[in-house]
């Protein structure tokens, strides 16, 4: 399962779990940082969630920590489910 | 000088609908906002108020108080910034039990093998409401929740009012809030027999067979007297007095004698500095269960003595069923709204007279108040499972 995770999938999914935490659908792009959307600890250990569930993969604290944007997360994501 | 605690703005959302005002008007018209043995605010939605975020992080109890809160806020002309320092305005909320249905989907998620939210503490938590209204608002004085059953909200509107008696604070957002409508308190109430079989909330009357559940806020702004008027803030009326006691007695039944009861009347209108001759309405706690109705009946004699036969006491839980830890502040809102149209509004669906619960319950609709040369002054009670009693004292500004 993991093997077959792809940078589309996964961006698919961080965005739409952010979606659903408040900020706007249009303003979630790979640069945008969670800053600017508001995104904060809670919002990014909900978001873990549901990337654990979907692809198995999970984030610590310290991975948490160390990604600012949308795009940190995603790659992130997709080098731990590869 | 003694510092005096004035209302300058209402909230409540009810089973009558979203509004104060609304809750006052349908009352005194006689509605009910009970449909199917439950008293549900269905015209809520927490979005015309919240955020995605906001409402997101929110209890439905939350969403209440933040709902009822943003009403009184504007009401109180605090939409554009706090007239006081931050750290000088309060924040108290009472709940009887708090984030319920968050705690139980969460349970219920667990049970089954899903996950629990890393929001499940934050929205569950029974500080949650103040801690929103802080947030929303940049309350920077102290808030915390009260937790006493069905005297909670009367609890925190009595806290807040010592808080600026004391000079601690010059202004507090206080009330409670409650949303119990959930599968878990239903069965659990209905387990001690304390919910009412037929789905119909009449107080004080002979059919009576326990409470509705309801659910629901109501928040209001409070400052100190002098500050209010010298910022000619739009004063609604004052809380004179506030009287709290607890019957030391049973976990759930009223004493029989109502004798806590009676004394936490006495003390508010001693602190009041008025007599029972000076009462204008009693706002009763009046749950529709056969206990609590008979032993408030005794209570209110034994506060008032002679002027008890003659004073209107009706029970806004004949409207919106029994709101827990929202009850006390709702029907503190009710209650200044309604002296201030110079009304005693009435005990819904009240008929049957039952031997000893003799008192003048409004049955019908509003009643106009008898005339005095000085502003009505109502009674609010209420009483909590635990035997806990608070009331409170209050006249509509002139």
């Amino acid at each position: 399962m993991a093997t077959t995770v792809t940078a589309e999938q996964v961006e698919t999914v961080v965005a739409d779990a952010l979606a659903e935490l408040g900020p706007d659908r249009e303003l979630i792009k790979r640069d945008a940082t969670f800053e600017e959307l508001d995104v904060d600890s809670l919002d990014l250990a909900e978001l873990s969630q549901v990337v654990e569930e979907k692809f198995g993969v999970r984030l610590k604290g310290d991975d948490i920590a160390s990604i600012k944007t949308v795009g940190q997360a995603v790659d992130l994501i997709v080098s731990k489910a590869g | 000088m003694t510092r005096r605690a004035v209302v300058t703005g209402v909230g409540a959302v009810t089973p009558l609908g979203v509004g104060a005002r609304t809750l006052h008007e349908r009352w005194s018209a006689g509605n009910s906002g009970i449909v199917d043995g439950r008293g549900a605010c269905d015209d809520f939605d927490p979005r015309a108020t919240m955020s995605t975020k906001e409402a997101r992080r929110a209890d439905r109890f939350t969403q209440l108080a933040v709902a009822a809160g943003a009403e009184a806020i504007a009401d109180a002309g605090w939409e554009d910034g706090l007239p006081y320092d931050a750290l000088q305005v309060a924040c108290i909320i009472g709940t009887g039990i708090g984030g319920l249905g968050s705690l139980e989907s969460n349970v219920v998620s667990q049970h089954d093998g899903g996950r629990v939210s890393p929001l499940a503490i934050p929205l569950l938590m029974g500080n949650a409401a103040p801690a929103a209204l802080s947030m929303r608002y940049g309350l920077r004085g102290p808030s915390y929740g009260v937790i006493s059953a069905c005297s909670a909200g009367a609890h925190a509107i009595g806290t807040a009012v010592r808080a600026i008696q004391s000079g601690d604070v010059d202004a507090v957002v206080t009330g409670g809030a409650e949303a119990t409508l959930t599968p878990f308190a239903t069965a659990a109430f209905e387990a001690m027999g304390a919910t009412s079989e037929s789905g119909i909330s009449r107080p004080f009357d002979a059919r009576r067979d326990g409470f509705v559940m309801g659910e629901g806020a109501a928040v209001l702004v409070l400052e100190e007297a002098e500050a209010a008027q010298a910022r000619g803030a739009p004063i609604l009326g004052e809380i004179l007095g506030y009287g709290a006691t607890s019957d030391a007695h049973h976990i759930t039944a009223p004493e029989a004698d109502g004798a806590g009861a009676a004394a936490a009347m006495r003390a508010a209108l001693a602190d009041a500095g008025l007599e029972p001759d000076d009462v204008d309405y009693v706002n009763a706690h009046g749950t529709s269960t056969p206990l609590n109705d008979r032993a408030e009946t005794v209570a209110i004699k034994a506060a008032l003595g002679e002027r008890a036969a003659a004073v209107p006491v009706s029970s806004t839980k004949s409207a919106i069923g029994h709101l827990l830890g929202a009850a006390g502040a709702v029907e503190f809102v009710a209650t200044l709204l309604a002296l201030r149209d110079g009304v005693a509004p009435p005990t819904v669906g009240w008929e049957e007279r039952e031997e000893g619960l003799d008192l003048d319950y409004v049955p019908g609709s509003a009643r106009p108040l008898e005339r005095r040369d000085r502003p009505a002054v109502a009674l609010s009670n209420s009483f909590g499972f635990g035997g806990h009693n608070a009331v409170l004292c209050v006249q509509a500004a002139g």
